[in-house]
């Protein structure tokens, strides 16, 4: 985790706010850092993680996250972190009948009806412990990235309901935080993008979002952060 | 203002944005509402029941009836406790209510019906729902419906937003300036032209609502931070400027190429000085050389 993102936000892993739904947005440049940051945050912070990562693969992320200071496969072997490798499930899909559940069914569909597949999954990832094992401090999901999906096909009211699930489940029930990225098209004119974008940032508590800087690229500064809530 | 929003009955369409979140100011008409003792029924969609309770003191709370639509609207969970229907039945529920006396609906929010159910279907819901009391023959001209609608305007195009904003009888555009929130309202009185207002406002904590006079002082734009106070043409290494003396010996000076008459004297009159060059030419054994003018035969 980056410590100047904490003094930014004004909290440390021992005072993480719970039931929160966090909006990462980047613009112009790639907002990736945001997501290994809250990933090492909450992972030192003993939170239950659920990640769906949809972009990178496991390695990728691992490698990332020791140099924050986690394992990523010592907190998937003792259960702290449940992690969705997109790239490597997707092809899992066509590979299996029809009738089993996945949480990326929807890449099997003609037209794809809705994530509720992806919301058990993140259901059944989180919901809490039997007295006797391990207790984490609250549940985190984090998502990489919710864009994704609509170039995947997904509608955009579809990744809506999706997060609002998500947020009803997570946040309000198990007061756990819910944290994604989006990415902001600027100019590009996607209206789903932008629905998307607008829709969480009415439904989110804390907009983070990494600029580029107007004058291009740099060597050492590569953007700005803003943050809203 | 609150009383004014309040005034026409109908619907109050409250139109925010990311920026400027309007889920204070509709709380706030409900709490008007509710203290001027009507009933209020909420379709909750966006926010949990307790989230949206938040603030609300017992007495305002008690007559807040919540129609949660958020924690299961499509029916994912199968464990029976969402609305039969979903927000469609919902909605004609609504509509359906027999209770006597004044009533507020809250539509927290019409962005996310709008998302769910075909623009048409809502329109006519909303229209049968805000003309109740001319339904109901043996009602008071008093009884009025309010029906309050939350919309979030980035997520819509303009023909939603215009059919919802013509079913409208009050219209609330929240923006703002460094922080301090303004609404600008549309009222459209019947048989009269539509008036605009504009008002600052904050909300309290309690929901209640604080007037303001305007935008804050600070708010005029700063002198732009680039533009330089010192002349840049001061401390130079370098001279920008002419003397007397230099600027008549630049403009006594003639050009090379320009032909002047002083020019021309010279090149007509032979030369004071000598031509101080010669040629030397040394012929070679092939060059023929013959003194002749070879232009002799031209009759010119």
């Amino acid at each position: 985790m980056f410590p100047e993102l904490n003094n930014l936000l004004n909290t440390t892993p021992d005072q993480a706010e719970q039931g929160k739904l966090t909006l990462l947005c980047d613009a112009k440049t790639d907002g990736s850092f945001l997501v290994h940051h809250f990933l090492s945050f909450y992972l030192k912070a003993n939170c239950k993680v659920c990640f769906v990562a949809l972009i990178q693969s496991f390695s990728h992320y691992n490698i990332v996250g020791q140099k924050l200071g986690v394992s990523l496969t010592t907190a998937r072997e003792r259960g702290q972190l449940v992690f969705l490798e997109g790239l490597k499930s997707a092809v899992d899909v066509f590979f299996r009948p029809q009738e089993d559940p996945h949480p990326l069914q929807f890449l099997r569909e003609a037209n794809s009806g809705n994530l509720q597949p992806l919301y058990e999954f993140v259901q059944e990832a989180l919901k809490p412990m039997d007295s006797g094992e391990a207790a984490w401090r609250c549940p985190v999901l984090l998502v990489d990235d919710l864009s994704v999906l609509l170039s995947l096909g997904v509608g955009a009211v579809a990744v809506l309901d999706f997060v609002h699930y998500c947020r009803a489940t997570v946040c309000r029930e198990r007061k756990g935080n819910v944290v994604a990225l989006v990415h902001d098209s600027g100019d590009a004119e996607d209206e789903e993008n932008d629905i998307l974008l607008n829709g969480l940032g009415h439904q989110s508590h804390l907009i983070l979002r990494a600029e580029g800087l107007a004058t291009g690229f740099c060597k050492d500064v590569h953007g700005q952060p803003k943050g809203s809530s | 203002m609150l009383e004014l929003l309040l005034a026409l009955g109908g619907l109050v369409l409250l139109r925010d944005s990311v920026e400027w979140e309007g889920r204070s100011l509709l709380k706030a008409l409900i709490k008007k509402s509710a203290l001027c003792g009507e009933q209020v029924h909420i379709l909750g969609c966006e926010v949990s029941e307790e989230e949206f309770r938040e603030g609300f003191d017992s007495n305002i709370n008690s007559r807040l009836v919540y129609h949660d639509l958020f924690r299961d609207p499509l029916n994912w969970s199968k464990t029976g406790e969402a609305l039969p229907g979903g927000p469609l039945e919902a909605l004609r529920a609504l509509c359906r209510r027999t209770d006597p006396g004044p009533v507020t609906v809250a539509l927290d929010s019409l962005s996310w019906l709008l998302l769910h159910l075909p623009c048409t279907t809502l329109c006519q819901i909303l229209h049968a729902l805000s003309h109740q009391d001319s339904c109901h023959g043996d009602s008071s001209p008093g009884e009025q419906v309010h029906v309050l609608g939350l919309l979030h305007e980035e997520l819509h195009g303009p023909g939603p937003l215009g059919a919802l904003s013509s079913l409208a009888q009050t219209e609330v555009t929240l923006s703002g300036v460094m922080g301090q929130a303004s609404a600008h309202i549309l009222y459209r009185r019947p048989q009269q032209r539509p008036t605009h207002q504009t008002q600052w406002f904050s909300i309290l904590p309690d929901f209640s609502l604080e007037l303001q006079g305007g935008p804050p002082l600070e708010s005029q734009p700063n002198p732009d931070p680039h533009t330089p106070s010192t002349d840049p043409t001061t401390h130079l290494t370098f001279n920008l400027h002419l003397s007397k003396k230099e600027r008549e010996a630049k403009d006594s000076l003639t050009l090379p190429f320009q032909f002047s008459s002083e020019k021309q004297q010279a090149l007509l009159r032979p030369g004071l000085s000598q031509a101080t060059s010669h040629i030397f030419y040394e012929p070679d054994a092939y060059d023929d050389l013959d003194q002749e003018d070879p232009d002799d035969d031209l009759d010119v």
